[in-house]
């Protein structure tokens, strides 16, 4: 089956919602989708907590706006796997192959955590940061839990203040950059709500330790997590505990760009004014272009829709309020930078690549990521390298592969098209 | 409509608030979802559908990533 | 000739057996990779060892790398992977199980072992193929191995008899007993050995070398899915027509599970790029001879460029134009199978030692003749 669109939104979280409102209100004929089962991204998925904060205010609203406009259709549980021709997408939904035609598409395709592997790190009950909030607000619960809070990032606090809200008793948040780091952070947001928000977290995570300039080096358990064991490199001390929610801030998820053959400068998508990429019809918004934040995505995905659906003025005005929230997001670059010790935190029996359990010990005898993908099958498995390859990326320097489709595993079926005749030259065979 | 979805894991009957994933059906059954290729019992990790840590076999399907698939009364699922 | 040193260009399979051969004979031998081993063509191919019998020399050169590979499986480590899963030729009508008798007779003539399968036997070998098929031919010594690996335990074997391996060393040129690096630095010995693949000719100009292009597409783990190599009759059609592009199926289980589908073949295209068309086909044909095949999750397609010769037989001796430069590529799609009987005989003519089978067939002398007598396109 094909569908054509005027706008089609790949990704709908903040980016691609704002991106979508604002064509559609344009009066294109615009498709949403996403691959998980509703929107609103990682950020505002699930149900509102009791708790009414900017985030969930501007869930609210943008839900409301995204669900009122009839020209958007909202495909969930699609995962775009392919680019098969000019201005067509190929996707998976419920199994099925869905091909979308578009004469402008949006890429909103978000981030993922940065994982770094480290000795425990596969063990159950540890989560991404990010992924034990997801675990919740899909119901897991939590009530009396000890949950560590661990990583980098400003959603470590985030996460711990929700986990509380839920019931879990957060023994520590732990986040890796210095003092000294997030102190020079909180003066160049005191201007902006921003230290309001992050205050906001602290406040309602009072009376749980905050380290910074700490980080966790071993979690420990036999069949699920026990404790944790962590670092601030002076002293290393071990904290009890059922969960452990770890994420080193974020990765851009750029391989749709980058199989549409749209230029990456230092893993971002290279966006100009109007974030139009560098080929034609096609736009980027939000932390595939820049790890920012929700605002941000926000504010580029209303300039990407906008442009996208040709009202350029439009577009143009909301220029200036995005590149000063773009002034947060290389704070943010500074401020959660890896610090060095973290590139010790593998040890030789750590297992690097999840799908594959290959260990740093294997993996860190080739000199770089196609050789030891070879060698090792390093990144060979259904995750195509996603998380060892981001961690390697860090830990050794290696630079990602070429992309390929399919980007995500897919059926065979869906791989072999939406059609079922073969073109003629290649049937020559079958008619022996 | 109501508020609990009924499944079975690994063939014993469980209940789980309506919407859980079946991920977090796993978690609340105390079952690891699948085991490594050298022997580890696994979970879910990301829960965004990225790590793949999370595939079980749905309904007799296998490999799925049971972060992204919520929960149906009667859905059988099963840990690899 | 006594040659005392040589250098090898290209470790990919090939390159490393020669360097493992000429090594383990006593040669002084340096082996040269642009990037690293097994990383080009040895990469992107299945890792089949068959015994195949387009032609005589095929079926001599194919029997004989089979042995070699068997004579050294006790000490292939595990990561190489080596399964004797055996492969399974299907017959889909009367007339293909023609073919399957013919082949079983000449397959036995030449000591092969193999066993007819009909329909009933050739369903409770392989439960997941079509119903109706008419039967099949199983040659249970052919084997299945993961070729990265392998290519890299040849380099170490090569190593071990004080080979010099040097990686991420592209060559310039190769003439007249010297080799000139990219960086500009010089090596000479007394014979140099072109293993350099699809790329040979960049090297010895003139070659009868052309690119064929092919596409792959691995799956999750579904162990048992198949248990033999499974290769239509078909393929014979397909691997051997020059021009067309075209597809036959071709599913390999490979040892952790997953399961590995072919095969394209294609002149025209030298980009890398996955062609969806292609891959539909494939999919299509696979689909036509194993129906649930379509419910597996694939996970990655890759491409690869076969080094393909005019009569399907590689090139191993002496160049044609320069008494220092020897060959060893043209091997098209089966470098795997036949890496290990093509270092054999490269260093059986270098050492003047007799080789078990007829080294004539292979050598590139035959499309100088060929082009002497008028008896060539």
């Amino acid at each position: 089956m094909t569908r054509s669109f005027d706008i089609v939104v790949v990704g709908a979280g903040p980016a691609g919602i704002a991106a979508a409102c604002a064509a559609a209100e344009q009066g294109r004929r615009v498709a949403l989708l996403d691959d998980n089962p509703a929107p609103g991204g990682q950020i505002w998925r699930g149900p509102s907590t009791a708790h009414r904060d900017a985030v969930s205010r501007a869930k609210e609203r943008w839900l409301h706006r995204l669900q009122q406009n009839p020209a958007i259709t909202s495909l969930h549980g699609c995962r775009v796997f392919d680019v098969p021709g000019d201005g067509l997408l190929a996707a998976e939904q419920n199994g099925q192959r869905v091909d979308l035609r578009y004469s402008k598409v949006v890429l909103a395709t978000g981030a993922r955590e940065l994982f770094l592997p480290f000795p425990g790190w596969t063990l159950p009950g540890v989560y991404g940061a990010g992924g034990l909030q997801a675990m919740v607000k899909a119901g897991l619960p939590v009530r009396d839990q000890r949950v560590v809070v661990a990583g980098s990032g400003p959603l470590l606090l985030a996460v711990a203040a929700y986990l509380r809200e839920t019931g879990a008793r957060v023994s520590a948040v732990c986040e890796q950059a210095s003092w000294r780091s997030l102190l020079r952070f909180g003066a160049s947001i005191a201007h902006t709500s921003r230290l309001w928000q992050a205050a906001g977290y602290r406040w309602r995570t009072r009376g749980t330790p905050f380290h910074a300039g700490c980080w966790p080096v071993a979690a420990h358990g036999g069949k699920t997590l026990e404790s944790v064991t962590l670092s601030n490199g002076t002293r290393q001390w071990t904290v009890p505990c059922d969960l452990l929610a770890c994420g080193f801030h974020l990765v851009p998820n750029t391989e749709l760009a980058s199989l549409l053959g749209c230029t990456l400068q230092q893993g971002f998508v290279t966006v100009d004014a109007l974030q139009q990429t560098l080929i034609a019809n096609v736009f980027c918004a939000g932390e595939p272009t820049g790890i920012g934040g929700l605002e941000l995505s926000l504010a580029e995905g209303e300039v990407a829709g906008l442009a996208a659906a040709g009202a350029i003025r439009a577009a143009q005005a909301r220029i200036p309020r995005r590149d000063r929230l773009r002034a947060f997001a290389a704070q943010l670059a500074v401020t959660f930078a890896l610090r060095q010790e973290l590139h010790s935190l593998s040890k030789a029996d750590t297992i690097v690549c999840r799908c594959e359990d290959v260990t740093w010990r294997t993996v860190s005898q080739y000199t770089g990521w196609r050789a030891a993908k070879l060698q090792t099958r390093c990144g060979m498995g259904p995750c195509q390298g996603r998380i060892c390859g981001s961690a390697l990326n860090f830990l050794l320097e290696w630079s990602p592969d070429s992309v390929r489709p399919p980007i995500f595993p897919v059926s065979i079926a869906s791989l072999a098209g939406p059609t079922a005749s073969a073109p003629a030259e290649l049937s020559a065979i079958q008619e022996n | 409509m109501t508020d609990t979805v009924r499944l079975t894991v690994n063939g014993r009957a469980l209940t789980v608030p309506a919407g859980a994933t079946v991920a977090v059906a796993l978690a609340i059954a105390g079952a690891a979802c699948r085991t490594s290729v050298s022997g580890e019992p696994r979970a879910a990790f990301c829960a965004m559908g990225i790590c793949f840590e999370c595939r079980a076999i749905v309904d007799g399907g296998p490999h799925q990533r049971t972060c992204q698939i919520v929960c149906r009364d009667g859905m059988e699922v099963r840990t690899e | 000739m006594a040659a005392r040193d040589a250098i090898v260009i290209g470790a990919g399979i090939v390159g490393a057996a020669c360097a493992a051969e000429l090594a383990h004979a006593g040669l002084r031998v340096t082996l040269l990779e642009q990037a690293q081993p097994g990383t080009d063509a040895t990469a992107a191919g299945m890792g089949h060892i068959v015994v195949m019998d387009d032609s005589p020399a095929q079926l001599a050169l194919t029997h004989l790398s089979r042995q070699l590979w068997d004579n050294l499986a006790p000490s292939l480590p595990d990561t190489v992977e080596f399964d004797r899963c055996g492969t399974l030729w299907i017959a889909q009508d009367e007339e293909e199980m023609a073919e399957v008798h013919r082949k079983h007779a000449t397959y036995g003539a030449a000591g092969v072992e193999t066993e007819i399968l009909d329909a009933a036997g050739l369903h409770a070998a392989e439960p997941n193929l079509a119903a109706g098929l008419a039967g099949g031919l199983l040659v249970p010594g052919d084997a299945v191995l993961y070729p990265p690996v392998a290519a890299r335990f040849l380099v170490e074997r090569a190593v071990a008899s004080s080979a010099k391996f040097l990686a991420d060393t592209p060559v310039a040129s190769a003439q007249n007993h010297t080799v000139t690096l990219r960086d500009g630095s010089s090596l000479h010995a007394d014979v140099i050995v072109n293993a350099a693949g699809a790329s040979a000719g960049q090297l010895t100009p003139g070659l009868p070398i052309r690119k064929r292009k092919g596409h792959l597409v691995i799956t999750d783990r579904y162990p048992g899915f198949c248990r033999h190599q499974l290769i239509e009759l078909g393929y014979l059609k397909s691997a051997h027509s020059v021009s067309a592009d075209s597809v036959a199926f071709n599913l390999q289980p490979r040892r952790t599970g997953q399961m590995l589908l072919g095969s394209s073949r294609q002149y025209t295209d030298e980009s890398s790029a996955v062609d969806g068309r292609i891959v539909q086909a494939m999919i299509e044909r696979a689909e036509h001879y194993a129906p649930g095949i379509g419910a597996l999750s694939a996970l990655r397609i890759w491409t690869g460029f076969r080094a393909a010769t005019p009569d399907k037989l590689p090139l191993i001796g002496p160049s044609l134009a320069d008494a220092s430069v020897w060959l060893a590529t043209g091997h098209e799609g089966l470098g795997i199978t036949t890496s290990l009987a093509t270092a054999r005989l490269l260093a059986d003519q270098l050492l003047g030692r007799p080789s078990p089978i007829a080294a004539e067939p292979y050598l590139p002398a035959r499309f100088e003749n060929a082009q002497k007598t008028g008896a060539h396109d």
